[in-house]
């Protein structure tokens, strides 16, 4: 490890290597990526179902598959790794920015980089943050936990399994632990929908006869030392519990797929601008923070649905931090016009926040998520004011998928104000 | 034959220990759960009370404002984690302002210092948080906050390095007087049926310090006196993002809609909004309720109107050994049997104050004290967080492992695990080592750390990774290893 880096990328998981791979491709030599974890991969690591890497790689990959083909490449490329290391705070200087980091080898240091990748990933919800009412005994743990016990350390979590919340590692997991030989007697989300990707419903659920409850909760655990038994009920429109619903299940264990927060402590510490709809920074079309030379990528920024497109996203984030490094200029001096990406109630957020024209290419995607299912064909329209920019048609959409629309730049080039609004319309 | 046993491990047991060890005596310590602090010491509001609110002529008024002083004075000793933060009653309207001077002389007459009674622009001055309809409050700069679990700790820790035997998974299931001493029953938790794996120790004093069981097993030796009645409270803990919410703790002064709820500092930095109070049945129900915490978020809404419990990380209850006696029940209530019996708010507090109370009853009953001359006091813990920034490369290149961070919420070290399970109490489960070390504190909740705490345990402890218990005995996490096989096998 070097005292200073062109590029320190924060996170190994597929955001930092995809970040890290794409800026050596563009010229960048000093590169180092540190990871907290004693390995690579991030949580690709304990994704060992198939389905990865269809839209990218153009082939089915299981998740430790996907992880590999980029370490393997970054290997061939002489990128500096420093693993069970973690990053203790990053503060600006001069040059860039300066990463505090920490590990049992290397010990308490301090490295200069001048281009600073953000890829730090995403955490659970837990059920604190939901207030779940009943008793905190052992069996209650989030899905992603129990996919780390399972799967990396080889350990079952319980016999007999309810989960609560339908996020796509919850429904992975229903298919994981029956195939382990647990009995998994339904999967409860409070909402009329579900939070995850069809496909995995369909093939993680219907495929096994384990029931969708859909507009129900979970409204009480009961147990001594571990979870005995809990009560499920459909709640109503406003999400509150219907009386004479319950439904009482004997169950050992408590799944919880009720959402990922991307985690971004080291953000919020560094002073970079977040988006309360994401909870991830706010970023500009080459995913650049807030800050000159700090760019973002992949569940920090905001949770992805497929690992595609985040490799897609951090190609373009390490692109845009070696143009940084290499031409010597800030993009933040040099650009005169800044267009506010804008939605309204239907879509829950935009990425990025921020276009500025005079570094658009080609064309530029704009990734979304819809607030509320779309069974129906819709458009999807893009406006300068009331001029129609763009119009897209969608047959489907749904809140647990991710949706984007590729815009040209001759047509960024026709708003003539500083905003573009999105909507969702008939 | 032991000198004395204390019966019940929590913040009241540990004190009694602590104290009683420093003298030539051989002590057992005696707790039915699988670690010290499981009962109320572990979920309380975890605040050190400046001493204003018994009345003077309780125990509870005699002992307070003693307690407070040696609150402090052990937390500087035994390294306890704790802040002075000062303490506000807040008071909405005239009637509310006339409790203020009750209370303000109940504190006067305990010999609290400092107390003052300030207008709600200047509660706002100090506190901008509070709501607009505060007319005053009254200020105790004594107040403070402490991790209660971690004193409890220190002072058991203490006590077991200097020749007090501790028993922990140890019910008491039998209790007789016999000439001169008392033969005890002691039965493991989860033993079944109860006779199989009995064993029985005998003591000259026995000292129940069971919290929300004492009157049961005072019920064991003398005729019934007093019923405890336990009282469940729940409690929100917020994450810190939300702050700054308050500095100081924030009392609701009593009135028309029930006690009132308490929004505190936590010494890490959090904020805890709690408790209601529920008399219950089962004295082991912490079951959280979706009524009572809704009921806490709109109390609470009354000092705190911005107030937003989205950013909860945890929700727990505790169970408080409120009892038809109104205060502490400390007297000899049969012959070499001393009722610690009990002990509710402020008995955090005055845990150091009636361990002395306790050991002077206990001297004057006839029990011999004679000071150790190699009593070995004093106690440090390393917290990766508190090391100076330029010392921290040095300490991390001798301690390796204080490098490697385990708890990334809370940033807690290997380091301070490994330290934490080589005490003179070291945890048996991943909860115990939250206790010592604080992993799993944070906003994850042990969702990221939880895996690696639970593989250092057993790790550590030469013990397979399938009989780690997440907290209380039997709470196992791991069922059993999938078809490929766990890492054990690997």
């Amino acid at each position: 490890m070097r005292d200073n880096y062109q590029m320190v990328v924060i996170g190994g998981g597929p955001a930092g290597l995809g970040a890290a791979l794409s800026a050596r491709g563009d010229g960048l030599e000093r590169i180092l990526i540190v990871e907290r974890d004693v390995e690579l991969g991030g949580i690709l690591n304990q994704c060992i179902h198939n389905g990865f890497g269809l839209h990218y790689f153009k082939e089915e990959l299981t998740g430790p598959e996907y992880a590999c083909r980029l370490i393997d490449s970054l290997e061939e490329n002489g990128i500096d790794v420093a693993c069970d290391t973690m990053v203790l705070a990053i503060e600006p200087t001069e040059g860039g920015q300066r990463v505090c980091l920490m590990s049992a080898n290397e010990g308490y240091r301090f490295i200069e980089t001048q281009a600073l990748i953000l890829a730090m990933g995403c955490r659970e919800r837990t059920r604190g943050a939901i207030q779940i009412p009943g008793t905190r005994v052992a069996g209650i743990l989030t899905a992603g936990t129990a996919q780390r016990y399972v799967n990396i350390e080889g350990y079952m979590v319980g016999k007999r399994v309810i989960i609560l919340g339908s996020g796509d590692i919850g429904l992975i997991m229903a298919r994981r632990l029956t195939l382990e030989g647990a009995k998994v007697l339904a999967c409860v989300e409070i909402m009329p929908y579900s939070g995850g990707l069809s496909r995995n419903i369909v093939q993680c659920l219907n495929d096994y006869d384990i029931p969708l409850l859909l507009s129900h909760t979970i409204t009480n655990i009961e147990g001594k030392k571990r979870v005995e038994r809990v009560t499920v009920q459909q709640v109503n429109s406003s999400f509150v519990p219907i009386r004479r619903t319950e439904i009482d299940y004997e169950v050992d264990t408590v799944l919880l797929s009720v959402g990922l927060i991307p985690e971004n402590e080291l953000t919020r510490a560094a002073g970079i601008e977040i988006d309360p709809r994401t909870s991830g920074p706010v970023v500009f079309e080459n995913n650049e923070t807030s800050v000159a030379g700090v760019f973002a990528c992949g569940n920090v920024l905001h949770v992805h649905d497929l690992v595609d497109y985040v490799t897609e996203e951090s190609a373009n984030a390490g692109k845009a931090a070696a143009a940084y490094v290499i031409d010597k200029q800030s993009m933040h001096e040099s650009s005169k016009r800044t267009i506010a990406v804008v939605s309204d109630d239907s879509i829950g957020y935009t990425v990025p926040q921020k276009i500025r024209p005079t570094f658009i290419e080609k064309s530029i995607r704009i990734f979304f998520r819809v607030r509320e299912p779309h069974k129906t064909p819709k458009r999807i329209i893009l406006r300068d004011d009331d001029q129609v920019i763009a119009s897209f048609r969608r047959p489907y959409m749904a809140p647990g998928e991710m949706e984007h629309v590729t815009i040209s730049k001759d047509q960024i080039d026709q708003i003539e104000n500083n905003q573009l609004s999105i909507s969702i319309e008939a | 034959m032991y000198d004395l046993a204390i019966i019940g491990a929590g913040v009241v047991g540990s004190a009694l220990a602590y104290t009683l060890s420093q003298y030539d005596l051989d002590i057992a310590l005696v707790e039915k759960e699988n670690d010290v602090a499981m009962g109320a010491t572990r979920a309380n509001t975890a605040i050190i009370h400046a001493g204003y609110d018994p009345a003077p002529d309780t125990l509870m008024g005699q002992l307070n404002v003693e307690g407070t002083r040696l609150c402090y004075q052990l937390c500087e000793e035994l390294d306890v984690e704790h802040r002075k933060t000062g303490s506000l009653v807040v008071a909405f309207d005239e009637e509310q302002r006339a409790t203020l001077d009750v209370l303000c002389q109940y504190g006067i007459e305990n010999g609290c210092q400092g107390l003052e009674i300030i207008d709600g622009s200047e509660v706002r001055k100090r506190e901008p948080n509070l709501s607009e309809k505060i007319v005053s409050a009254l200020w105790a700069p004594d107040a403070g906050v402490i991790n209660p679990w971690e004193f409890a700790l220190a002072m058991a820790e203490v006590a077991v390095r200097n020749g007090v035997a501790f028993m922990p998974n140890s019910k008491v299931t039998g209790l007789s007087r016999h000439s001169d001493h008392y033969e005890i029953t002691l039965t493991p938790t989860d033993s079944k049926p109860v006779s199989l794996d009995s064993r029985t120790i005998h003591a000259h004093y026995v000292v129940n310090a069971s919290g929300v069981e004492s009157d049961l097993i005072h019920n064991m030796v003398a005729p019934p006196q007093f019923t405890v009645q336990p009282t469940r409270g729940e409690y929100f803990l917020l994450d810190r993002t939300v702050g700054p919410l308050v500095e100081s703790v924030i009392f609701q002064c009593p009135g028309s809609y029930g006690k009132g709820v308490t929004v505190s500092p936590t010494i890490h930095d959090n904020f805890l909004i709690g408790p209601n109070s529920e008399i219950i049945e089962d004295r082991e129900d912490t079951a959280v309720t979706k009524k009572a915490l809704d009921e806490i978020e709109s109390l609470a809404k009354q000092m705190l109107p911005t107030l937003d419990v989205r950013a909860s990380i945890r929700n727990f209850a505790g169970v408080r050994a409120n009892s038809t006696r109104n205060d502490f029940v400390i007297e000899m209530s049969a012959n070499g049997f001393l009722d610690l019996a009990a002990i509710k708010s402020p008995g955090l507090t005055c845990a150091p104050s009636i361990a002395r109370y306790a050991r002077d009853l206990l001297e004057q009953d006839g029990l011999t004290l004679n000071r150790k001359s190699d009593w070995q006091g004093g106690r440090t813990v390393v917290r990766f967080k508190e090391i100076p920034e330029e010392d921290r490369e040095a300490f991390i290149r001798d301690n390796p492992l204080y490098g490697r961070v385990i708890c990334r919420c809370e940033t807690i070290t290997e380091g301070e695990i490994v330290a934490a399970m080589r005490r003179e109490i070291p945890p048996v489960s991943i909860d115990g080592v939250k206790r010592r070390a604080g992993t799993g504190m944070g906003r994850c909740q042990s969702g990221f750390c939880g895996p690696r705490v639970l593989e250092i345990l057993a790790r550590e402890s030469s013990r397979s990774p399938l009989s780690i218990e997440e907290d209380a005995s039997g709470s196992i996490i791991l069922t059993e290893e999938t078809k490929r096989g766990g890492c054990s096998r690997a």
